[in-house]
């Protein structure tokens, strides 16, 4: 094991693959000589050359569009895009070209194309630069939804979205790419559809993604000093997504909590939480808790922008809720 | 011109055949699917090809195994021009498991990767990128594969069209951008599309070599599409034709396409490209009528018995169908 950036890993992950298969390459917007505006990709143009590793325009439904079609003519491309929010402009070629090109073949074309993006709020990057999107790729049948939390998942899950043949929206956070993790050494492969039990516990199951991960794991230390034992879960593949581990987690602990970044309406939460109450209902003591950002546009102000997306206190809160706390903790917080 | 000997550059006589062939198994194809919709046989969209046959054919003659291609909605020509197997394409439009597509995408999506077909396509303008990429694939795979993308005026004013466009260009990818221009984005005439109805100065306009030619002579689009290929193969690419055509009716098969002049469709059919595929393969070889006859029997009877397959295949399974969704 080595302790490595989110970026780092990002990056190893990248650097193993196209050593492995040739026609893996990657296009971007200030992704070849300058390494991207995360670094991600620092260091692979002098390693695998113009070819492989390629600035393009700012043209996003171009350069989606030609990653889409160049997996389907069997490369293995990956298109990184600056903001998640920019992916918008390439939505044709996700929603109407990548994700129903399967069935419309009968099975017999695939797409093997990974879109890298990244997304989240707190840089003060305002409106237009902070959004949390999944909930619109969670949608779209033919999609892979991965939002990897730790530098280890996300090399592993990396590794895994260049070596499977649909198209994946693998979805990093701004906030993570400077955070560090254990990596384990050699081949490292996260499998989708597998989550991960970030930290055990009894009392309460708490079900989050990508950079609500750190936050929980802190509301969770901080709420085990209380006597309350926490089990955070990180399905680390919103599609697919590990429905078995949930459920049994659920059962175990009788209650769930569910935290994501983006804006409510219309989430994943709530996808999940519906599976919950279909699938796990008698297994439940308190309903299911979601906490999640705000219905608005981020905002520019930090405070604002701080009131928009999920903190701690409103995690514990939620925690302590679904232990049929008393509201007086709540108000001490 | 008669029966005399062929000019030294004049294409050969299997060439001449080959364009003919297409040109008129595209027309039938058309034609009787046409009466299969009338007949309910056919459901959903059917954008028929009548009056562009000339540009697949032409296009599709120049290229070779290995290369790709990328369509529209109004695809059926541009897969038969391709070499694609009538019975599977029948079969596809009568929504059945024998066809291209299992039956799960229809006319507007058939698609036949094996053999670089990427598939017509429903959005408009969404091939191009799509063929670029696959030039793309190709040249980071070291391949010499040309990608043609079949698209027409009314992409052109998608964005897609000048995005992809200019990837291809700087990257000097093996890309050949087919603009089959018959005038209409649906209903709307390209006089109320763009200021500039010469769409290949478009080309022009990001330093791409672009051409405009008569779409209805199948042999003109073949001479400018081998050039375009050789310029590509030189890694010159990528190359835009504008092919100027015509629709013989309206965008689809229950549009009268009562906006479309009279005139204009008079002048544009008495430039059949069917005809002139005919005309061509007449006074440049020594073929007999009797021999034309023949061929066109040979290509209707081959519809014909690829209608009694598609009618004689069996439905599409519920089973595998779910067992299909659950990789969802």
């Amino acid at each position: 094991m080595r302790e490595l950036m989110y970026r780092e890993a990002l990056r190893e992950a990248l650097d193993e693959e196209m050593a492995r298969e040739p026609s893996v390459f990657i296009i971007g917007e200030g992704i070849a000589e300058r390494g991207g505006s995360y670094k991600v990709t620092e260091g692979l143009l002098a390693k695998y050359g113009p070819g492989r590793v390629r600035d393009t325009p700012i043209a996003e439904a171009g350069m989606i569009g030609v990653g889409v079609g160049a997996a389907i003519a069997g490369a293995r491309p990956v298109v990184e895009i600056l903001y998640v929010d920019f992916a918008m402009l390439g939505m044709d070629m996700i929603v109407n070209q990548a994700a129903k090109f399967r069935l419309m073949t009968g099975g017999e074309g695939r797409v093997p194309f990974i879109m890298r993006t990244q997304g989240g709020a707190g840089g003060g990057v305002a409106a237009q630069h902070s959004q949390s999107l999944e909930a619109l790729f969670y949608h779209i049948p033919g999609l892979r939804v991965v939002m990897p939390s730790s530098p280890a998942d996300a090399k592993g899950l990396l590794k895994y979205a260049l070596r499977q043949d649909d198209p994946v929206m693998f979805l990093e956070h701004k906030h993570l790419y400077m955070t560090k993790g254990m990596v384990p050494d050699g081949e490292h492969i996260v499998e989708f559809g597998k989550g991960d039990i970030k930290r055990a516990g009894s009392d309460v199951t708490v079900i989050a993604w990508s950079n609500m991960i750190p936050r929980t794991l802190e509301a969770a230390e901080e709420l085990a000093a209380e006597g309350i034992s926490v089990e955070v879960i990180d399905p680390r593949t919103l599609v697919p997504l590990d429905r078995e581990m949930i459920l049994r987690s659920v059962a175990k602990t009788r209650r769930c909590v569910i935290v994501q970044e983006a804006n409510r309406r219309g989430g994943v939460a709530s996808d999940i939480s519906s599976i919950i109450m279909e699938e796990a209902f008698w297994h439940l003591d308190a309903p299911v808790g979601i906490v999640a950002g705000l219905d608005v546009p981020i905002p520019f102000n930090l405070a604002l922008e701080q009131a928009s997306v999920p903190q701690k206190p409103g995690i514990k809160a939620a925690i302590r809720h679904a232990l049929h706390l008393k509201p007086v903790a709540l108000a001490a917080e | 011109m008669g029966d005399a000997k062929p000019a030294a550059n004049a294409p050969s006589r299997a060439i001449l055949e080959k364009i003919f062939r297409t040109a008129y198994k595209i027309r039938v194809f058309e034609t009787e699917g046409i009466k299969l919709y009338r007949q309910g046989l056919i459901r959903g969209y059917f954008h028929p090809y009548l009056g562009q046959e000339g540009i697949a054919t032409g296009v599709c003659a120049a290229l070779k195994e290995g290369d790709y291609i990328a369509s529209t909605h109004r695809g059926h020509g541009h897969c038969i021009a391709w070499g694609a197997d009538v019975n599977k394409m029948v079969a596809e439009l009568l929504q059945k498991e024998t066809g291209y597509c299992k039956g799960y995408g229809g006319s507007m999506h058939i698609a036949d990767i094996k053999t670089g077909n990427l598939g017509a396509n429903g959005i408009v303008g969404a091939g191009i990128p799509l063929g670029v990429g696959a030039a793309l694939a190709n040249q980071v795979r070291g391949s010499d594969a040309v990608t043609v993308t079949f698209t027409s005026d009314g992409a052109s004013n998608n964005g897609t069209f000048m995005e992809s466009l200019n990837l291809a260009a700087i990257w000097d990818l093996k890309f050949i951008l087919v603009v089959e221009n018959n005038q209409y984005a649906v209903s709307t005439k390209i006089e109320e599309s763009t200021r500039e109805t010469d769409l290949y100065k478009r080309g022009l306009a990001i330093g791409v070599e672009s051409h405009q030619v008569d779409g209805n002579d199948p042999l003109a689009v073949y001479r400018m599409t081998q050039d375009a290929v050789e310029t590509c193969r030189n890694g010159k690419g990528p190359v835009l034709i504008e092919a100027v055509t015509f629709r013989h009716m309206g965008h689809h098969v229950n549009d009268p396409g009562k906006y479309m002049p009279e005139d204009k469709l008079a002048f544009y059919k008495e430039r059949d490209p069917v005809d002139r595929a005919r005309s061509a393969l007449k006074e440049m070889t020594t073929i007999a009528d009797a021999e034309i006859t023949a061929i066109e029997a040979e290509i209707a009877a081959e519809f014909a018995s690829a209608v009694e397959f598609a009618v004689a295949s069996p439905e599409v399974s519920a089973e595998s169908f779910a067992a299909f969704a659950a990789n969802y």
